[in-house]
C-alpha cells in the first residue's frame, strides 16, 4: 500500500499529480489533462456491461459518469469507470487520476480524500455544473472506499 | 425520436439564425465566416476541434476580470480583432452540452451589435456523431481593426430594478433552472457556494421550463417550431406579444432559452436577467416564490 503525502495528506501518487498541475500555467494544466484523458479506458465487460447499474452512476454529472469497485487480495481498491458522453474529457481525465492513483491505496486513506481536490487539478473556472459532477465523481470512489474499509463489498 | 427535417422545413421565425453540420462543413475554408467554439468544459476545444475554429471561453473572453458584469466596448473590440473578425464576418457559434455556452456567447455579441452570427444546430455533439474531422491544431488570424458600439443593457438584458418593474406589470417570467433549483431545493453545491444564494425558490410567477427541454438529447439539435410551441406557449403560458424576462443561475442556462423564444419562435420583446438567482436569491426584500 503506498502512504499519504505528509505535505499535502493526499495519498501519495494523488499528492504528486495535485503538485504537478497547480505547478504549471494554465495552458500547459490543459495539455497534461487532455494527454491523461487520452489514457481512459472504460470499464471491461468482466466488471460491468453497459446499460449500467443506477447505484453504479455518479450523482449530478451530465457526462454520465460510472464508478465500480474490486477488492483486490491486499485488500485494496481497483477503480473502474465509465463517461458514457465522448464529449466529457474532463470526467475522462478525472477517472484517469482516480483509477491511477487511488487504485491500491489504503481504503481508509481514500475515503479522506478532499472532494474539493477537484479546484486543485482543473483549477477554479470551473462551472458550477461541472464541478459538481467531477466531486460526484470523488464522492462515489470514496463511498466504495468506505465500503470496503467497512469490510463490504462494493 | 431525433426529428431529422432539415433547418427549413421546422417552422422557424428566423431559420437564418441557425445552420446546420453540413452548412459548416462545405464552408470551412471560406474567409467570411468564423468558427467560435464555446463550451463548459474547458478540455473539449484543446482536445479537437472543428477545423479552423477558435475558442472563445465564457469565463476569461466575455466576463469582465473583476466586477460581475460582462466585458466592455474596448474588452470586446480586443477580443474581436484576435478572433480576427471584422464587421462582415458571420460568426458561426457552436459548442458542447446542447450549444447551451455557444447561445451564451451569441447572446453576448449581441450585446455589442455583433448580429451577424449564427448557432450550429446539434453543436459538438451532432458533429462528432457524423464522424466529421476534429483537429487540435489552434489556428491564428490576422488582428483586425474591429470597431464596436457601446454595449446595449437594454434590448436583451434585463436588470433587477427592471424584473422588479416587471412583476409590477406582471410580465411573463420563465425561469429556466432544474425543477430542483426552481422549488427551492437546492441551493448549491456542497462546499462551493460561490454560485449560490441565501434563500431558495424562484421569481414570483416564473414558469418554469427547463433550458434543455428545447433541445432534442439524441442529436443536441433544436426541437421544431410546433413543439417548442407546445412548451413554451401551451404549457408555460407564454404568448407572442409577451415582454418575456428570463433567468437561471448566472445567466448562462438562459441565455439559451433566449436564442429560443426570439429567434426561432419570433419573440419580439425578450431579455435576459443574467443577474439571475445569484443576484436575486440574495437579493434583500425582493418577493420570492416556492
Amino acid at each position: 500500500m503506498t502512504g499519504m503525502s505528509t505535505t499535502t495528506r493526499l495519498p501519495e501518487k494523488l499528492a504528486e499529480i495535485v503538485d504537478l498541475l497547480t505547478l504549471v500555467d494554465r495552458a500547459e494544466r490543459i495539455d497534461l489533462l487532455i494527454g491523461i484523458a487520452d489514457r481512459f479506458r472504460g470499464v471491461p465487460s468482466e466488471i460491468a456491461e453497459a446499460p449500467y447499474a443506477d447505484e453504479h452512476k455518479v450523482p449530478a454529472c451530465e457526462s454520465e459518469a460510472y464508478v465500480w469497485a474490486r477488492r483486490q487480495d491486499d485488500g485494496t481498491p481497483k477503480f473502474y469507470f465509465a463517461v458514457e458522453n465522448p464529449q466529457g474529457i474532463s470526467a475522462m481525465a478525472m477517472a484517469v487520476i482516480l483509477d491511477e492513483s487511488l487504485s491500491g491505496v489504503d481504503p481508509v486513506q481514500v475515503a479522506a480524500v478532499p472532494q474539493d481536490l477537484v479546484y486543485e487539478i482543473f483549477g477554479r473556472e470551473l462551472s458550477m455544473g461541472k464541478s459538481m459532477g467531477l466531486m460526484g465523481m470523488v464522492a462515489m470512489v470514496k463511498h466504495f472506499a468506505k465500503r470496503l474499509a467497512a469490510g463490504g463489498g462494493a | 425520436m431525433s426529428d431529422t427535417r432539415p433547418i427549413a422545413d421546422r417552422g422557424y421565425a428566423q431559420p437564418d439564425s441557425l445552420v446546420s453540420t453540413e452548412w459548416v462543413a462545405e464552408r470551412l475554408d471560406d474567409p467570411s465566416i468564423r468558427l467560435v467554439e464555446s463550451n463548459e468544459d474547458p478540455l473539449v476545444y484543446p482536445a479537437g476541434h472543428i477545423p479552423g475554429a477558435v475558442e472563445v471561453d465564457w469565463t476569461r473572453d466575455l466576463n469582465d476580470p473583476l466586477r460581475r458584469d460582462y466585458l466592455g466596448r474596448e474588452g470586446f473590440e480586443a477580443l474581436a480583432r484576435r478572433l480576427g473578425l471584422t464587421a462582415d464576418t458571420t460568426v458561426v457559434f457552436y459548442g458542447d452540452r446542447n450549444n447551451w455556452w455557444a447561445c451564451y456567447a451569441y447572446w453576448v455579441f449581441h450585446l455589442f451589435g455583433h448580429t451577424n452570427a449564427k448557432v450550429m444546430d446539434g453543436g459538438r455533439l451532432k458533429w462528432q456523431q457524423e464522424g466529421r474531422s476534429l483537429v487540435r491544431d489552434v489556428p491564428s488570424y490576422d488582428a483586425t481593426d474591429y470597431a464596436a458600439p457601446a454595449r446595449d443593457d437594454v434590448t436583451i438584458r434585463a436588470f433587477r430594478d427592471q424584473v422588479l418593474a416587471h412583476l409590477d406589470t406582471e410580465g411573463s417570467l420563465i425561469d429556466v433552472r432544474s425543477p430542483e433549483e426552481f422549488s427551492g431545493e437546492r441551493l448549491h453545491m456542497p462546499d462551493y457556494p460561490n454560485e449560490g444564494a441565501l434563500r431558495g425558490g424562484h421569481i414570483p410567477g416564473a414558469a418554469n421550463i427547463p433550458w434543455a427541454r428545447a433541445v432534442d438529447p439524441e442529436s443536441g439539435t433544436f426541437k421544431t417550431a410546433d413543439d417548442l410551441r407546445s412548451i413554451y406557449e401551451q404549457e408555460a403560458g407564454l404568448s407572442p406579444g409577451d415582454d418575456v424576462i428570463v433567468y437561471c443561475r448566472i445567466g448562462e442556462r438562459s441565455s439559451h432559452t433566449w436564442f429560443v423564444l426570439s429567434r426561432l419562435l419570433g419573440y419580439d420583446q425578450v431579455r435576459n436577467y443574467d443577474g439571475s438567482w445569484t443576484e436575486w436569491g440574495n437579493l434583500v426584500g425582493v418577493p420570492i416564490e416556492k
